[in-house]
């Protein structure tokens, strides 16, 4: 049977992992190779970095990493932040990202899903949406569902709903979609299940739950409540209050498939 | 030394499937190559694959590289991964391509109204993630690596073999699925050994070890 996932995430900077909450008060948290490696040896299924370098001279740091992560961890890498064209898409599958996440770029172009998952598959993109509730009075007229696209790191909305929006990727040819609660993230209070389940119920490909990760029993809730198919997390992992095993063992023992 | 060509149609990301067998045959050469003539000087050759299988075909012929590739799996050791393992076959529902024939059968989308597991909850297309492999046969490249491991899949498309003699390896999702062939010098796989961490590492080095 096929596992549930768990994903470490690491926001790189400049090629250094950090974690914000709320995207603002980054804190230094080590150096990506030796972390990826570590999570590599805990049992993590996939690795994702999510670039948030704000200096465009560091932009090619990110690439450097990734080329060494390639060549030490053999479990799929995930690259995300700053890709708005087909061409960052092939620098970083070159560097030897396995799947590469889109955001902005694919509200500001949606034909770059399509023909990035044209050049290169499905199965490499993945289409990040940052969702927020909508204000059930004001700003709510692109949000059928009740949750509303951002972008830019959840400051700038965008009028769309997110399920619709998630639909549309897919048929455009993502391959998988990363949902992260704006509300949630960084907040450690959990996924925002009801967002989860609406969005892993709308699409066929898998949904990665991410955004609020406080302890292992919200991991648990993003598979079983929220029906997500992986679920993504940062702080947890990085300050060792838990290791990826150990929450691999709480989820099956809650009755998750995983991979031990 | 031995060669290992690593052929690239100029789709995916080979860098993964490279790197994998560096790390596990530092005395080896690989190279990563489109040349037709560097496939047939090899002593070894992998076919990796992502994306879709009509891209792969097309590519292919652009390139040249089908005789090199169809000598290639006719007499060397020959490891085809995810497309490298579908375009083996005679036919694929994907986009009605004609694939290399070598095997008899042809590639198969994972059914819609088919895609629920035993509780009856929907199963997801692309089927991405680990699972597990149930080995079929006893095969030089299962060497070290125990029945029912989990290795990572990403794929919308499987083989559906007409000779139930090749099938080396059987993994669920929605229907039992053919995830490994072995043929005499032919050992390909649905899954990705190259990002199947320890398991997979074997299996790659299980095969540059093999002496069909």
């Amino acid at each position: 049977m096929l596992a549930k996932r768990i994903i470490p995430c690491l926001d790189v900077a400049s090629g250094r992992v950090v974690k914000g909450v709320n995207f603002v008060d980054l804190r230094d948290a080590g150096d990506p190779v030796e972390i990826a490696r570590r999570y590599d040896e805990q049992g993590a299924d996939e690795i994702t970095f999510l670039d948030i370098t704000a200096s465009s001279d560091d932009r090619d740091l990110i690439l450097h990493v990734i080329e060494e992560v390639a060549a030490q961890v053999f479990i799929p890498l995930t690259v995300g932040g700053g890709v708005r064209r087909v061409e960052d898409v092939r620098r970083l599958l070159n560097a030897g990202a396995d799947k590469v996440s889109i955001n902005t770029a694919a509200v500001h172009n949606p034909q770059l899903i399509a023909d990035a998952s044209g050049r290169y598959g499905a199965q490499c993109i993945v289409v990040a949406i940052d969702a927020k509730c909508a204000d059930s009075g004001a700003d709510a007229k692109g949000a059928a569902s009740g949750w509303e696209v951002f972008t830019h790191g959840g400051r700038r909305p965008t009028g769309l709903d997110a399920v619709a929006w998630a639909r549309r990727m897919q048929q455009l040819g993502a391959g998988e979609i990363l949902l992260t609660s704006m509300d949630r993230d960084g907040t450690r209070e959990g996924f925002d299940l009801a967002l989860t389940r609406a969005v892993a119920d709308a699409v066929d490909v898998p949904v990665i739950a991410s955004g609020g990760v406080g302890n292992l029993a919200h991991l648990a809730q993003g598979i079983i409540e929220g029906g997500a198919d992986a679920v993504l997390a940062a702080s947890i992992f990085h300050f060792g209050e838990y290791t990826v095993r150990q929450a691999k063992e709480y989820m099956a023992s809650r009755g998750i498939e995983v991979r031990l | 030394m031995t060669t290992i060509a690593v052929i690239d149609y100029g789709m995916g990301n080979l860098r993964s499937v490279s790197k994998a067998l560096e790390h596990v045959a530092p005395q080896a050469r690989v190279q990563v190559t489109s040349d037709p003539a560097a496939v047939a000087a090899a002593d070894r050759v992998v076919f990796p694959g992502q994306g879709a299988m009509p891209d792969c075909m097309r590519e292919m012929e652009a390139r040249g590289l089908r005789p090199a590739v169809l000598a290639a799996a006719q007499a060397k050791p020959f490891l085809g991964i995810c497309i490298g393992l579908q375009m083996l076959f005679e036919s694929s529902d994907e986009g009605g391509v004609r694939g290399l024939g070598v095997l008899a059968g042809r590639v198969r989308r994972f059914a819609r109204e088919a895609m629920h597991d035993k509780e009856g909850r929907r199963l997801k297309v692309p089927h991405m993630g680990w699972n597990q492999v149930r080995q079929r046969t006893a095969h030089p490249l299962w060497s070290g690596i125990d029945d029912d491991t989990r290795f990572y899949f990403v794929h919308s498309y499987y083989a559906e073999v007409e000779d139930q003699r090749i099938e080396s390896g059987v993994s669920d999702y929605g229907l039992p699925f053919t995830c490994a062939v072995a043929r005499d010098n032919i050992f390909a796989v649905q899954f990705h050994p190259e990002k199947s961490h320890t398991a997979g590492l074997r299996m790659l080095l299980n095969f540059v070890d093999w002496n069909p």
